[in-house]
C-alpha cells in the first residue's frame, strides 16, 4: 500500500485542527470544526480550502490549440489569453475522462486543471494521444503546484490585501498573472462552490505564507478553513457535477446536463459523431435534481425506481445528502427520459426501504447575483 | 473526550444505562464528534427484539451514513420521538436528550465496557 501524499499545507491542516483523511492519494482535511459551519461560512463570508490535490497539465506548442479542440467537447478557439473555460475531456464514445477548467495561458500555451484522482490517468491519455503528433508537448506538473480555493462574497475583500493585482478588474471565468504576498501566482476568478471567488496557483514553497495571510486577513471577517465535506455540498447545492459521481466514463456531457460545454460548430474532436448523434436521436436517461417526499436521505448509488412493485430500478443516485443551506433532504439521480420531467415523483431505495421524492429544478442554490 | 462514570459502552461507541427495568441506550460523545452534525436518525420500532451487538438503527451527518448497535439483547420499550424533528439532539446532549431507544428484558450479551477501559479504547483508535 502507498502511503497518502501530504500537500504543502498539510501542517496547516493540523495546526487548524483539520480531520484528515485520505482522498485521492492525499491527505487532506474532511473538515475542521464543523461542516455545516463551514459550509456556511462559504454561503454568507468567506471559506479557504487547500485544493493543491487538484491536478495542472500543461499543454505547449504551436500545436496546442488544435490538441486542445481534439480532446475536449467544448470550443476554445475564441478563448482570449487570460480567459478560462470548463469542458470535458472526452473518450470516443463521448463519455468523460475528465471533466476540467481549460485557461489559456498564451496561444500556444494552455494550462488544464483536472481532478486529483484522475490526474495519472489524463496525463497518459493527454500524452498518449501528443505522441503521434507534431507541434505539441504535454507536461504534468502537478507535484509543483499548490492551488488555494477562497470562496465567498467575501472572497474579493479578503484576497486583495494580499495581491499585488486589481481583483476588481477580475471577471468570472478570467485570470491573472500577479503576485500573492510577494510570491508569483495564477490567480482565476473560477470555483466549485456555487459562490464569488478565487482560485489562486503558486508554488508548494509560498502556499503556507499565503494560507496564513488569508488566514489572517478572513477570520475577523468570519472566513473559516474548509474541509472537502464541505467542498462537496457546496458544489452539490450549487448543481456542479463530481466525477464519479454524475459524470464518468459511462455517462455523455448531454445525459449529465452538460450541454452547454458540447459544441459542434469547431470541427471534429473525440467523441464528437456519439454526441451528435445522441442529440439528434434524444437521450435515453438525463441528470435530474430531486427532494425526498418521505423521510430519509439518498446517498451515492442507491438504486432508484418508478413503481412500488419494481423489481428493475431505471436508474440511480449519483449524490445525495442533506442540503446545509436548504435544510432539506436533496440528491441527484439518473432518471429514464419519460420520467425526468419537474414534479415526477419517484422511489428511492434507503435500507430496503422505498422512499417516495421528486424531481425539481436544479440547481437547488443559485447565489443572487450584485 | 466526556465519558461519564456511571456508565456501560459498547465497543462500537454507543453507551448503556440501567434505569430500574429498563436500559437506555445512546451513542456517546466521540461517536457523534466523529460523525459530526446529526441530521437524520432513523430508529427502530417498538416491539422488535434488539441482539446485543448487532445493528439497530442508522444515524446520518451531511457526510456520512452510520449504523448503531444495541449494547444489550432485550425488547425495544421505547424510542426518542424527539429525535425526528431534532437529530441535533444526539450531538448536543448524547447522554441525556439525545439518548436513542430503551429496552427491556435484557439478557447479558455482549461485554460491555467500563468508562476506563472505554477511554483506552478510542485513544489507541485515534493514535
Amino acid at each position: 500500500m502507498t502511503m497518502p501524499k501530504h500537500t504543502a499545507l498539510y501542517d496547516e491542516h493540523i495546526a487548524a485542527g483539520g480531520r484528515m483523511v485520505e482522498f485521492a492519494g492525499y491527505e487532506l482535511p474532511v473538515h475542521y470544526t464543523s461542516l455545516v459551519d463551514e459550509h456556511t461560512s462559504v454561503r454568507t463570508r468567506a471559506g479557504l480550502f487547500d485544493v493543491s490535490h487538484m491536478g495542472e497539465v500543461f499543454i505547449t506548442g504551436p500545436g496546442a490549440l488544435d490538441f486542445v479542440q481534439l480532446v475536449s467537447c467544448n470550443d476554445h478557439s475564441k478563448m482570449t489569453v487570460g480567459r478560462a473555460q470548463y469542458t470535458g475531456l472526452m473518450y470516443p464514445q463521448g463519455t468523460f475522462v475528465d471533466d476540467m477548467l481549460v485557461h489559456k495561458l498564451a496561444d500556444d500555451e494552455y494550462l488544464l486543471v483536472v481532478n486529483a484522482a484522475n490526474r495519472a490517468k489524463d496525463a497518459a491519455y493527454l500524452g498518449e494521444l501528443a505522441a503521434g503528433r507534431a507541434g505539441v508537448e504535454v507536461r504534468d506538473e502537478s507535484d509543483s503546484w499548490s492551488q488555494l480555493a477562497v470562496q465567498g462574497p467575501l472572497a474579493a475583500e479578503i484576497l486583495q490585501p494580499s495581491v499585488r493585482s486589481d481583483l476588481s478588474e477580475l471577471n468570472h471565468f478570467t485570470f491573472v498573472f500577479t503576485e500573492v504576498c510577494g510570491r508569483r501566482a495564477l490567480i482565476a476568478r473560477t470555483g466549485y462552490t456555487g459562490e464569488d471567488g478565487f482560485e489562486v496557483y503558486t508554488s508548494n514553497e509560498a502556499a503556507p505564507e499565503v494560507w496564513r495571510a488569508i488566514l489572517a486577513e478572513g477570520r475577523p471577517k468570519g472566513l473559516l478553513p474548509a474541509g472537502l465535506g464541505a467542498r462537496d455540498t457546496l458544489r452539490f447545492e450549487a448543481g456542479m457535477s463530481l466525477y464519479g459521481h454524475e459524470i464518468d466514463d459511462t455517462t455523455t456531457p448531454l445525459e449529465a446536463g452538460l450541454g452547454w460545454i458540447v459544441k459542434f460548430k469547431k470541427g471534429d474532436y473525440i467523441g464528437r459523431d456519439i454526441l451528435e448523434s445522441q442529440k439528434e436521436t434524444g437521450l435515453d436517461r438525463r441528470l435530474v435534481g430531486f427532494e425526498m417526499i418521505d423521510r430519509g436521505i439518498a446517498r451515492h448509488g442507491y438504486p432508484v425506481y418508478l413503481g412500488e412493485g419494481d423489481l428493475e430500478p431505471v436508474g440511480h443516485v449519483t449524490s445525495g445528502t442533506h442540503s446545509p443551506t436548504l435544510g432539506r433532504a436533496l440528491g441527484l439521480a439518473y432518471l429514464p427520459i419519460e420520467a425526468s420531467e419537474d414534479g415526477t415523483e419517484f422511489l428511492v431505495e434507503i435500507r430496503n426501504r422505498r422512499a417516495a421524492a421528486r424531481v425539481v429544478p436544479m440547481p437547488f442554490y443559485r447565489r443572487e447575483k450584485k | 473526550m466526556n465519558v461519564p462514570a456511571d456508565l456501560k459502552y459498547g465497543r462500537t461507541h454507543e453507551w448503556a444505562r440501567t434505569e430500574g427495568d429498563v436500559v437506555v441506550v445512546g451513542i456517546t460523545h466521540y461517536a457523534q464528534d466523529q460523525l459530526g452534525e446529526v441530521v437524520y436518525v432513523e430508529l427502530p420500532e417498538v416491539g422488535i427484539g434488539a441482539n446485543a451487538a448487532e445493528e439497530l438503527g442508522t444515524l446520518e451527518s451531511v457526510k456520512a451514513v452510520s449504523e448503531f448497535n444495541s449494547p444489550v439483547g432485550g425488547e425495544v420499550v421505547e424510542v426518542n420521538d424527539r429525535l425526528e424533528d431534532e437529530p441535533n439532539l444526539v450531538n448536543e446532549d448524547p447522554y441525556g436528550e439525545g439518548w436513542l431507544v430503551k429496552i427491556s428484558g435484557t439478557t447479558e450479551g455482549e461485554d460491555l465496557l467500563e468508562a476506563a477501559d472505554y477511554i483506552a479504547m478510542i485513544e489507541a483508535e485515534s493514535t
